[in-house]
């Protein structure tokens, strides 16, 4: 006991224990109830047993466990959960950091190595929550001659946005944050802000290898959103909507890389060239031009765009899901809800429940949420996989790909979709 | 302006188009170097490499030692190729000190030197691979490395820096089975080497990026004096092993790899092919060997030679001919120990090659070139 702590005395432990009990009591009243109650006056209250709970009331599930559910799922029902956890922000940034993780293993495991492996016990397991402690802790260190209001408020804006993308992303039927009609233009359009944030960022940090790497991610993005845009022109003529929702739904019975195989890799290839990633990861190449456009960026504010990277990520992986894929369709596997909840199970001398608010999400909804997430998972391991075979291209071979051979697919597939309409196959009278 | 620009920039007027970037010696794609290089939009239009950050003093510190004292640190300017490096100071050493080698010791020197080629081949590579983002091409070559690594240690006890070869012979016998030992792991690591192919060489990405990039044409290789792989991959037949035999090479079949195109492609493919060439040599040796014998020639203490004195012996080594004139005026210690090393020589090349291309080619001919920096600097 002495060499680990000299001058232990148990009085002063048991006093350390009450001190940190103490401080928890107090920032738990003052700072966290405070915020539990600012949330609930946003949130419409349940009425239960013909009584409206306010606020004030709702407190009271602190005591009754039947009470809590039907606030649970009150607060379910909120846009603010569907922005911060479940279509939103939190469930892709779950995803993102799976993705983190299950990059840098498969990776290693390709190239007979073991990977993260210390941290967390498990494989590794915890790599991820140590990465971000060091890069929180690190010094963001600014560029003397940076610009620097535009310089700090880059990663910010990248992070809004690969947000603002991942919101128009439909998980399950009726589950998506933004449910719009023009949500494919809505796409479009989210995606043209990443060029001007690249190079806003590259810019303003006043140094030369950032600003090649901003000026080779503008060509980069520039040149593959035409592609990008033309290849989803076929799913668009044959569904006539551009509403992402509908697209899903319109692939009940097959999904449309059966008919439209050729757009599925125009856009599959644009969507490597957009995500920066290798073979084209030119923007980033570290033997020319160090880290590219991230060459300057240090600390969090590094971390913030890895985040909106891998936000990104997921956010092109579940288009590439909803449009080609079929979405959230799918054979149900999921169990119907046990009725028998409702009313109370007897367990011998003991009656549980009856639970009141169950079923917290329908049938549906979790059935489809499971066939999204795996088949969005499949499409991260293909986006990923390229990055243990290939080397990386070049700027002018990148460019004429771009420019040339995708924009030519991209029409062979606009014209296949156009014969396939009217030739009876799909649309009116066809198959769907 | 012209007053203050490095000196062997072409350019003599700065335009506003032209981008100077300082390409090292803090840079990942650099090596401890630098290249100072001026672009115009994406093409390079001035190169000047600037070595010289890894200067130790070799050459002046080898007066100070005798002979055999210097052997290790003469091998430090290439620790991963450091039998090779140190080859020509022994063979050199030892006729102007009149040494006999024995003849096991002499096949010993030629199986060290080529496993000690294929490690430092395999380093080159790679780095060669990170260099253009395959970043599995980084790994694999790096963990087969070990194979070999492996085996040298079991010959000289330490790991990549042996001290192994010294004037009259090597250091220490091969340990017992160490015949079965390195003919399994050589036959595996070649086996290895060719699995290359699939995920490198013939990956369609990596052929159209690296071929017609920084053309070294057969005449302009010669003029500038590479030597080497660089010489090989522009379609000189030269390989100093076939053409100027030293200690056994001259009773083994060495076939020497020459490609005609002279591009970075090619360049980055003949110390491949090399590679699995030393296997070969490796597999010849240790059938002919002798199977028992004394391996190092008694030496007495601060060996001298008679009177004034010089010799130049040179070798192939894994970056090319690579050569070591000495100078003795009688004293114990040589009066003079210098160094012709491959490394300097390729790099006189790659302004020319450099000049004209996309910025994005300049890790894949810089380090196409088979350039060691700290073998440059000595």
């Amino acid at each position: 006991m002495s060499a680990i702590a000299p001058k232990f005395k148990l009085s002063e432990f048991i006093k350390s224990l009450l001190d940190n009990a103490f401080w928890a009591v107090l920032l738990a009243s003052l700072i966290g109830l405070p915020i539990i109650q600012i949330v609930l006056f946003y949130i419409e209250m349940p009425v239960i047993d013909g009584e409206l709970l306010t606020p004030f009331l709702a407190l009271t599930w602190l005591a009754d466990p039947t009470r809590s559910l039907p606030i649970l799922k009150a607060f379910m029902a909120t846009d603010m959960f569907r922005v911060m956890a479940f279509p939103g922000f939190g469930f892709a940034a779950l995803i993102a950091a799976g993705t983190i993780f299950i990059e840098r293993k498969m990776l290693a495991k390709l190239q007979l190595r073991v990977g993260p492996f210390y941290c967390g016990k498990i494989e590794g397991i915890l790599q991820l929550a140590g990465d971000g402690l060091k890069l929180i802790s690190k010094e963001i260190i600014i560029p003397a001659k940076a610009d620097k209001p535009i310089f700090w408020a880059a990663p910010v804006i990248f992070v809004a946005t690969a947000a603002a993308f991942v919101a128009l992303i439909p998980v399950a039927p009726g589950w998506v944050v933004a449910d719009i009609d023009l949500g494919l233009l809505g796409v479009f359009a989210v995606i043209g802000f990443f060029p001007i944030i690249t190079i806003l960022s590259a810019w303003s940090a006043n140094s030369k290898f950032p600003f090649i790497g901003g000026i080779r991610a503008l060509f980069q993005m520039v040149s593959f959103e035409i592609p990008l845009i033309l290849s989803l022109l076929g799913v668009v003529i044959l569904t006539g909507t551009l509403n992402l929702s509908e697209i899903a739904a319109s692939q009940s019975s097959f999904p449309w890389i059966v008919f439209l195989p050729v757009g599925a890799i125009v856009f599959f290839i644009t969507m490597l060239a957009e995500l920066e990633r290798i073979p084209f990861d030119l923007p980033e190449a570290e033997s020319e031009i160090v880290a590219g456009w991230l060459t300057e960026f240090s600390g969090m504010m590094y971390g913030l765009v890895q985040l909106g990277t891998y936000l990104k990520l997921y956010a092109f992986a579940g288009l590439f899901v909803v449009l080609f894929l079929g979405g959230w369709n799918g054979p149900m596997v999921v169990p119907p809800f046990p009725e028998e909840l409702l009313v109370g199970v007897e367990l011998g001398p003991l009656t549980v429940g009856p639970f009141p608010g169950l079923p917290l999400f329908d049938q549906e909804m979790l059935n489809g949420t499971l066939w999204f997430v795996l088949k969005t998972v499949g499409v991260i391991f293909f986006i990923l996989l390229p990055r243990g075979v290939f080397p990386r291209i070049r700027i002018d071979m990148l460019l004429s790909l771009g420019w040339t051979k995708l924009i030519g697919l991209a029409f062979v597939n606009i014209f296949i979709a156009l014969g396939l309409l009217y030739a009876g196959v799909l649309g009116p009278g066809g198959l769907q | 302006m012209t007053d203050i620009m490095p000196p062997g920039l072409a350019l003599k007027k700065v335009d506003e188009r032209i981008m100077t970037l300082n390409v090292g010696p803090q840079h990942p794609g650099s090596g401890h170097m630098r290249i100072v290089v001026q672009i115009d939009g994406d093409y390079i239009v001035a190169c000047d490499p600037d070595p010289g950050y890894v200067h130790r003093g070799e050459e002046k510190m080898a007066e100070y030692r005798n002979y055999i004292t210097n052997v290790p640190h003469l091998e430090r300017p290439v620790i991963h190729d450091s039998c090779n490096v140190l080859y020509p100071y022994v063979l050199g050493a030892e006729e102007i000190l009149g040494i006999e080698v024995p003849e096991r010791a002499k096949y010993v020197r030629v199986i060290c030197s080529e496993l000690n080629r294929c490690i430092y081949t395999m380093y080159w590579l790679a780095i060669y691979g990170i260099f253009l983002g395959h970043s599995t091409m980084f790994m694999w070559p790096a963990g087969d490395r070990e194979l070999l690594i492996d085996l040298m240690e079991k010959v000289s006890g330490a790991r990549v820096t042996h001290a192994h070869f010294i004037p009259g012979g090597v250091r220490n016998d091969l340990p017992a089975n160490f015949e079965d030992v390195c003919l399994r792991q050589v036959n595996y690591f070649e086996k290895r080497i060719k699995e290359y192919a699939a995920v490198f060489y013939d990956n369609p990405i990596l052929i159209s990026r690296t071929q017609d990039t920084g053309v070294l044409s057969r005449e302009n290789a010669i003029r500038y004096g590479t030597t080497g792989s660089v010489l090989r991959a522009s379609g000189v037949d030269y390989d100093l092993r076939v053409k100027a035999p030293y200690d056994v090479y001259d009773e083994l079949d060495v076939h020497t790899n020459v490609m005609k195109e002279g591009d970075s492609y090619a360049r980055s493919k003949v110390p491949w092919l090399d590679m699995m060439e030393s296997c070969n040599i490796i597999r010849q040796a240790l059938q002919k060997m002798p199977k028992s014998g004394s391996v190092r020639t008694k030496l007495k203490p601060n060996p001298k030679t008679k009177g004034p004195a010089t010799v130049y012996k040179r070798v192939e080594s894994g970056r090319g001919s690579l050569g070591c004139y000495i100078v003795s005026d009688g004293k114990t210690e040589p009066y003079r120990v210098k160094m012709s090393v491959p490394s300097f020589r390729n790099l006189l090349a790659m302004p020319n090659l450099l000049i004209g291309e996309k910025l994005g080619n300049m890790p894949s001919v810089y380090w196409s070139l088979n350039y060691w920096p700290v073998e440059a600097d000595r």
